[in-house]
């Protein structure tokens, strides 16, 4: 425990090392080379602790309030998730070093001297043990990233992303600080420890539920809270955009887990069943949001929330079954939740450096402007597949591994006793396989408008291959989603003591036979996956496909059409390619005439007329219209009554004191009785 | 403690007491500066009566510094600044005595339900004597919130610190430093005022706070 603490006091050295960033030429090199040492540190400690089992590690710091000391205690859940966001801080210090030397802006705000913050901030919430230093690391955490944010702040999109989020975030810290002030009122205690010795009332649980819902999952960016979330994260510095996406929504998650497994004790059905909807919904909502997105980066951010809604069904899922008393199941809902938060860390921190990587090499986020770049680029191209295939849930992918355990786990719902919930989870499955579904169509779009194709325009056709560093930060994440996918039980075995501290079961219980290369769950259905398996069927497939092609296509004579639709040959013009409109434009059709009441608009000149016609495309976001819109109102409307306080004669406001205090006393006369 | 002394010191109390409430209802200023002088010579007898009961000599001199400030210094002081301003004739509109009267005694009530049970282990005269001074306070407050010309605002505050003086000489041990500091944040605060006031008359040509605060710019 120690050991991190000191690493994480290495981080804020780090960042100190950062401000002086103006006087010495190598403090890129000496932060980040700092940030990933640290960062490296704490993984392999929280990896040794893990495998190693034993007892968890725990620290009581004399800081802060004088009263309260900082609790600090490592368990096994917070070292599987110490893990993930570690593993995000050295890919991303890796490309952020060279993404740092290839852009560098000397009119941005200062990201050296945050960066390391924001790690130490992330590491410190996953650490703290009472709720004084779990808020202080969430807030701490929070404030990091939103300067992080604001570093762009010459972006014309910054300013208003940057207000947005912060008012999200202290939305969420105080629905968090609420929570946590109802766990502890029963005893005054705020350590984690006693929360977790006084189980609350039904009805202070059920508004902890609710509070944690609010708070962590406008953080995570559960639908309709995730309107900060793809303004916020496109707007920071790709490595960074990488880590808040990637990372940071991670523990959000960690918050939910904590709270809803740990803290509150033996949980109730309806929990889950809420929990369940709000993922079913973020994660359809999420995914037809990026369809419709022509920024990259924004793509990105959206699609995170879909996948954020897949893990919070999960946790939905887990929490079902170990309400209903069958820990197996649970075990195996809950391993697939973590088994997706490692892998989406992986492959949106891989995506979102491919996207800083395009962007570094030809200056533009719009995908109508891409195009062609697999010629330009082929080791970030081959990269980008690769994030783009796992994150689609293509085997032998580790995309593929966590859906298809959430997947078992979904089709367990039968052994539930309540109708009801057998129904939700059907229904909740259905649109889990819609979402995959539309990811995959989604990736397609970015995958095949960005990289295939001619070059749309001129930077686009002029792009050079980012520097080896940057290469390598994406390397690291793509080879680690191939081995996952081909080998997921060993890191499920590695989650097996933060299950069995939350469910109290592991997934493999009651099998007698468990090798290291077949991922079998105990469930009813018996379903089990070999990735080695997979993986040899396909490059034998693949093998006998391209040799077909090339043997029997290759130097056959072919006859094409001389019109190929005003694009064809050399010389015709790149934008009469298909565009990312207009692959989105049928499921924009289907889904987004409704729920986005998205309209095209063609304008067509009369026949005659020279002027070109236009197709226009409108949708308004129905979380705006909903949610943000009226809220912003409300408060607009209660600071114009505020105001008038403002302006008052002297007279009322002592009378105004006076009556105050004429209450108090009442009050306080008759409490006495 | 001999029963006299209990009457004596509660009686003194309540014509503080009582003169507050004569406070409320004055509508000439020449007035309400009698009444006042009157609540300090009260006041004064109270701190002298306790410093004689208990055997505290330093009581006397709470006692004197009250007599010279509150009732010699500071009345002929407003008594003269009313006369240079013009402004004795004034009747300024204070609340009716019926509704003073039924204002007052609830903040009376309230005073005596809240501290009677809050001291259940006091003596019976420093229970009595916090509510009284208590009343006070709040009385003084009620005033400075009913009146709109500033020297009555002035009065009504003075009469808080009476107040506060009347808790000061009541509860036993209280130490000299305390009501010295209190008298001379009274002289400063007098001090203070009277600058104020005559500021006031000279960029606004009125003490009458209603027409001043049609002064303000952002009000609408």
């Amino acid at each position: 425990m120690g050991l991190v603490v000191s690493a994480i006091a290495f981080l804020f050295a780090m960042a100190a090392a950062g401000i002086a960033a103006k006087r010495l030429p190598q403090a890129s090199t000496v932060v980040y080379g700092g940030t990933a040492a640290a960062c490296a540190l704490i993984a392999l400690w929280a990896a040794v602790r893990l495998a190693g089992g034993g007892p968890d590690a725990s620290l009581v710091l004399p800081v802060g309030l004088p009263w309260i000391e900082a609790h600090l205690r490592a368990d096994s859940l917070s070292a599987v998730f110490l893990i993930v966001v570690n593993l995000g801080g050295i890919t991303a210090s890796l490309f952020g070093w060279g993404y740092e030397r290839a852009h560098h802006d000397s009119h941005g705000g200062p990201v050296l001297p945050l960066y390391p913050l924001f790690l130490a901030g992330m590491n410190m919430v996953l650490i703290a043990a009472d709720a004084f230093t779990f808020l202080l690391s969430w807030e701490f955490m929070s404030l990091a990233s939103w300067l992080l944010v604001l570093s762009t702040h010459r972006e014309s999109e910054t300013p208003r992303a940057a207000r947005l989020y912060i008012v999200m975030a202290s939305f969420g810290t105080a629905c968090l600080l609420l929570a946590f002030g109802v766990l502890a009122t029963a005893h005054g205690d705020y350590s984690f420890a006693a929360i977790r010795a006084h189980a609350p009332g039904a009805g202070a649980a059920a508004l902890v539920v609710v509070l944690i819902l609010l708070g962590a999952g406008s953080k995570a960016g559960l639908v309709p809270l995730h309107v900060w979330l793809p303004l916020a994260h496109p707007a920071a510095p790709s490595h960074v955009s990488a880590l808040m996406s990637g990372v940071m929504t991670k523990v959000a998650v960690y918050a939910m887990i904590r709270v809803l497994f740990d803290l509150l004790g033996e949980p109730e059905w309806w929990w889950g069943g809420v929990t369940m909807g709000f993922g079913a919904l973020t994660a359809v909502m999420g995914v037809l949001y990026a369809l419709m997105q022509d920024d990259v980066k924004r793509l990105l951010a959206y699609s995170t929330v879909e996948n954020i809604g897949a893990i919070v069904i999960a946790l939905g899922l887990a929490l079902v079954f170990k309400a209903a008393h069958t820990p197996v199941i649970a075990a195996l809902a809950l391993a697939a939740a973590l088994l997706h938060v490692v892998n989406h860390s992986l492959f949106k921190s891989l995506l979102f450096f491919a996207a800083g990587a395009v962007l570094t090499a030809t200056g533009s986020r719009d995908l109508n402007r891409l195009g062609g770049l697999i010629h330009r680029m082929p080791t970030t191209a081959v990269l980008a597949l690769v994030g783009a295939a796992a994150i689609s849930a293509l085997p032998p992918l580790n995309g593929f591994v966590g859906e298809w355990l959430l997947f078992q786990a979904i089709l367990n719902a039968p052994a539930l006793p309540d109708w009801s919930l057998k129904i939700e989870i059907a229904v909740v499955g259905a649109a889990l396989a819609l979402a995959t579904a539309l990811a995959g169509a989604c990736f397609v779009r970015l995958y095949g408008i960005a990289f295939l194709g001619r070059p749309r325009s001129r930077a686009a056709g002029e792009a050079v291959e980012v520097g080896r560093a940057m290469r390598l930060g994406m390397a690291v994440p793509a080879v680690l989603c191939v081995v996952l996918g081909v080998l997921p039980t060993p890191l499920i075995r590695l989650f097996e003591p933060a299950l069995r501290l939350l469910v109290e079961a592991g997934p493999f219980d009651g099998r007698a036979y468990q090798p290291w290369f077949w991922l079998a769950p105990t469930s009813a259905i018996g379903n089990s996956y070999n990735g080695l398996i997979m993986l040899v069927v396909i490059a034998l497939l693949s093998v006998v496909l391209v040799l077909g092609i090339h043997r029997k296509a290759s130097d056959r004579v072919r006859w094409s059409i001389p019109w190929g639709c005003g694009f064809d040959g050399p010389d015709s013009a790149a934008v009469t390619q298909y565009t990312a409109s207009s692959f989105g434009q049928p499921i924009r059709r289907a889904f987004g005439s409704t729920v986005f009441r998205a309209r095209d608009h063609v304008d067509m000149p009369a026949p005659g007329d020279t002027r070109p016609a236009r197709l226009s495309v409108t949708w308004t976001d129905p979380a705006w219209v909903a949610v943000v819109e009226p809220v912003s109102r409300g408060v607009a409307w209660l600071a114009d009554r505020a105001n008038r306080l403002q302006y008052m004669t002297i007279r009322r406001y002592l009378t105004l004191m006076f009556l105050a205090l004429v209450v108090l006393l009442v009050m306080v006369a008759v409490s006495q009785r | 403690m001999s029963d006299l002394g209990y009457d004596a010191a509660h009686m003194l109390g309540a014509v503080v007491l009582l003169m507050s409430f004569a406070l409320l209802y004055q509508r000439r200023l020449f007035s309400l500066l009698n009444v006042f002088t009157m609540q300090a010579l009260a006041l004064t007898a109270t701190a002298a009566w306790q410093a004689y009961s208990h055997g505290e000599p330093h009581l006397y001199i709470t006692a004197l510094l009250t007599l010279v400030l509150k009732a010699i210094l500071i009345p002929v002081a407003l008594h003269r600044i009313v006369v240079k301003m013009k402004i004795h004739r004034t009747i300024e509109p204070a609340l009716g005595i019926g509704l003073t009267m039924v204002a007052g005694v609830s903040l009376v009530t309230l005073s005596i339900l809240l501290v009677l049970p809050v001291t259940a282990d006091a003596t019976a005269l420093t229970r009595e004597n916090l509510a009284l001074s208590l009343s006070v306070v709040l009385l003084g407050l009620l005033m400075m919130i009913s009146r709109r010309n500033a020297v009555s605002q002035v009065v009504g505050f003075m009469s808080i610190e009476n107040g506060l003086i009347l808790a000061a000489v009541g509860v036993a041990g209280m130490p000299l430093v305390v009501e010295m500091s209190v008298a001379f944040s009274v002289m400063v605060a007098f001090i203070i005022f009277g600058i104020f006031l005559f500021h006031i008359r000279e960029r606004f040509d009125t003490l009458d706070m209603q027409k001043i605060e049609s002064f303000r710019g952002e009000s609408d």
